[in-house]
């Protein structure tokens, strides 16, 4: 059904292509020759690799303390007053704001962009990860403390089983998040990367460059959803019983 | 190595600010090796007193003297399960210094070594109460509580069970508390009996029962059942119907 649904875009692609001209829309072979150019010369990989390494720093940065804080600001009342309005503020703040005021203030540098990426995302893991400390069950903490667990493995198989749901979730938005915003921060201040060979397509008006990359891009990231993420999540639901 | 309770009163704040007292003048003391039970209508504040006992709850007037150093060891009247925990999982993990040898006796004693690898979610109520009970003992404790273990099970089930925890509870020396609001359960697996009348809750009498548990005939039982009912009728015309 996927591969169906796969093929699918391409035809209907193909067709557009043909009614509204290959300069608009170029059909599939021209982008993938384009592709296959950029292969070849390695930059394509390179600066794929340089986008993954920076979703991957900023991802950990801002999943890391983001639980820490979500968990923080739900266990904890005065740490949930306090960090309450913060937290709306960044929650609405356009990600445009952040890059930009991050460049401006701390440079065109790698760690500007991963920072602005990170927080960015940081506040929807805080929320989820809030709401999620919220739900524990109490009666689970109290087993913990009549049999004597220690805070170590109370955690460990006490708190963090209930939280694995919001800490998926908040991964899986916060993935989605970070993939968008990454490339807007490559494009706007970094000298490599997805979003900055877009970005000079763009100039050049080269839009079989321009697809190859961003489809290139979304194949990197429909692989990494499917053969990681989407196992992950079955692996951490594996105690519950099957929907009929 | 005694369980020494004087608890004056108890209240309980509702979400209007109303204060409710749901223990007053609790006071009874037990011995290793004997078994407890607390009898008393639903709602009378049997789990809440339960909860003193186990150190879950502190805010309450006077004094509650545990073993020093006791291991305690609840079995609750939902069986509180670690749902992503396979059975032999939630047993370890409350107990793991438990060596292989000891657990595979408990889990033959109780019936359960055909679900080591199931996870909580696939057990009847009767199999994760077995599993609360296995849990609840593997830790050895001193001080082991039980908060209507039977509940919720049908007669043949719960006499099973109550077979069960009667073989497991008799052989050791520690200090056991049963709750429960069935006068059967309470004859058979007691002691000391604990009356508790309704709101707030009061001790009405103790009962110690002399006869050795294996010792009680049927007839016995239903003598001392008798007995009972006798005093807390008398008790409840007194106070007027409640």
């Amino acid at each position: 059904m996927r591969l169906l649904s796969v093929v699918l875009f391409f035809v209907t692609w193909w067709i557009v292509s043909i009614l509204v001209g290959g300069a608009k829309l170029p059909p599939p072979p021209d982008v993938l020759n384009a592709m296959i150019a950029e292969a070849r010369t390695g930059a394509l990989f390179l600066n794929l690799g340089v986008t993954l390494a920076r979703v991957a720093l900023s991802f950990l940065l801002a999943m890391t303390l983001g639980t820490a804080i979500g968990y923080w600001m739900g266990r904890v009342r005065l740490a949930d007053r306090l960090g309450d309005p913060w937290l709306i503020i960044l929650l609405n703040l356009p990600a445009l704001v952040v890059i930009v005021l991050a460049y401006i203030w701390a440079g065109l540098t790698e760690a500007a962009a991963i920072a602005a990426i990170a927080i960015n995302k940081l506040p929807t893991a805080v929320v989820t990860l809030r709401e999620g400390t919220r739900a524990l069950d109490p009666a689970l903490d109290e087993m913990a403390h009549i049999f004597a667990f220690s805070r170590g493995r109370a955690f460990r198989h006490v708190v963090l089983p209930q939280l694995a749901p919001y800490i998926a979730a908040a991964a899986r938005s916060g993935l989605a998040l970070i993939w968008k915003i990454v490339l807007v921060a490559e494009f706007l201040g970094r000298p490599n990367g997805i979003g900055f060979e877009i970005g000079v397509a763009f100039q050049l008006f080269d839009i079989p460059l321009l697809l190859a990359y961003s489809l290139s891009f979304a194949a990197v990231v429909f692989v990494i959803e499917t053969l990681l993420v989407q196992p992950f999540e079955t692996r951490l639901s594996r105690w519950r019983p099957r929907a009929a | 190595m005694r369980l020494e309770v004087d608890i004056s009163a108890k209240e309980f704040a509702n979400a209007a600010g109303e204060r409710h007292e749901v223990l007053r003048d609790i006071a009874f003391a037990l011995a290793p090796g004997e078994v407890g039970v607390l009898v008393g209508p639903s709602g009378c504040g049997k789990t809440t007193l339960l909860r003193i006992l186990a150190g879950l709850d502190h805010d309450y007037r006077g004094r509650v003297s545990r073993p020093e150093n006791a291991r305690i060891a609840m079995v609750f009247q939902e069986p509180r399960l670690l749902p992503w925990r396979s059975v032999e999982d939630n047993v370890r993990l409350a107990a793991p210094k438990l060596d292989a040898a000891k657990l595979s006796a408990l889990f033959e004693v109780l019936e359960l070594s055909g679900h080591r690898s199931h996870f909580p979610g696939e057990l009847s109520l009767g199999l994760a109460r077995r599993v609360a009970l296995a849990r609840a003992l593997a830790v050895e404790p001193d001080f082991l509580i039980l908060d209507e273990p039977l509940a919720s099970l049908d007669d043949a089930l719960a006499a099973r069970l109550r077979e069960e925890i009667a073989s497991l509870v008799g052989g050791r020396s520690m200090i056991t508390l049963l709750v429960t609001h069935n006068l059967d359960d309470a004859v058979r697996l007691g002691d000391r009996l604990f009356l508790l009348s309704a709101r707030p809750a009061r001790i009405l009498a103790a009962l110690p029962i002399a006869l050795p548990r294996d010792a009680r005939s049927e007839a016995e039982i239903a003598a001392i059942k008798a007995s009972i009912v006798r005093q807390t009728n008398g008790e409840r015309t007194e106070r007027g119907p409640t």
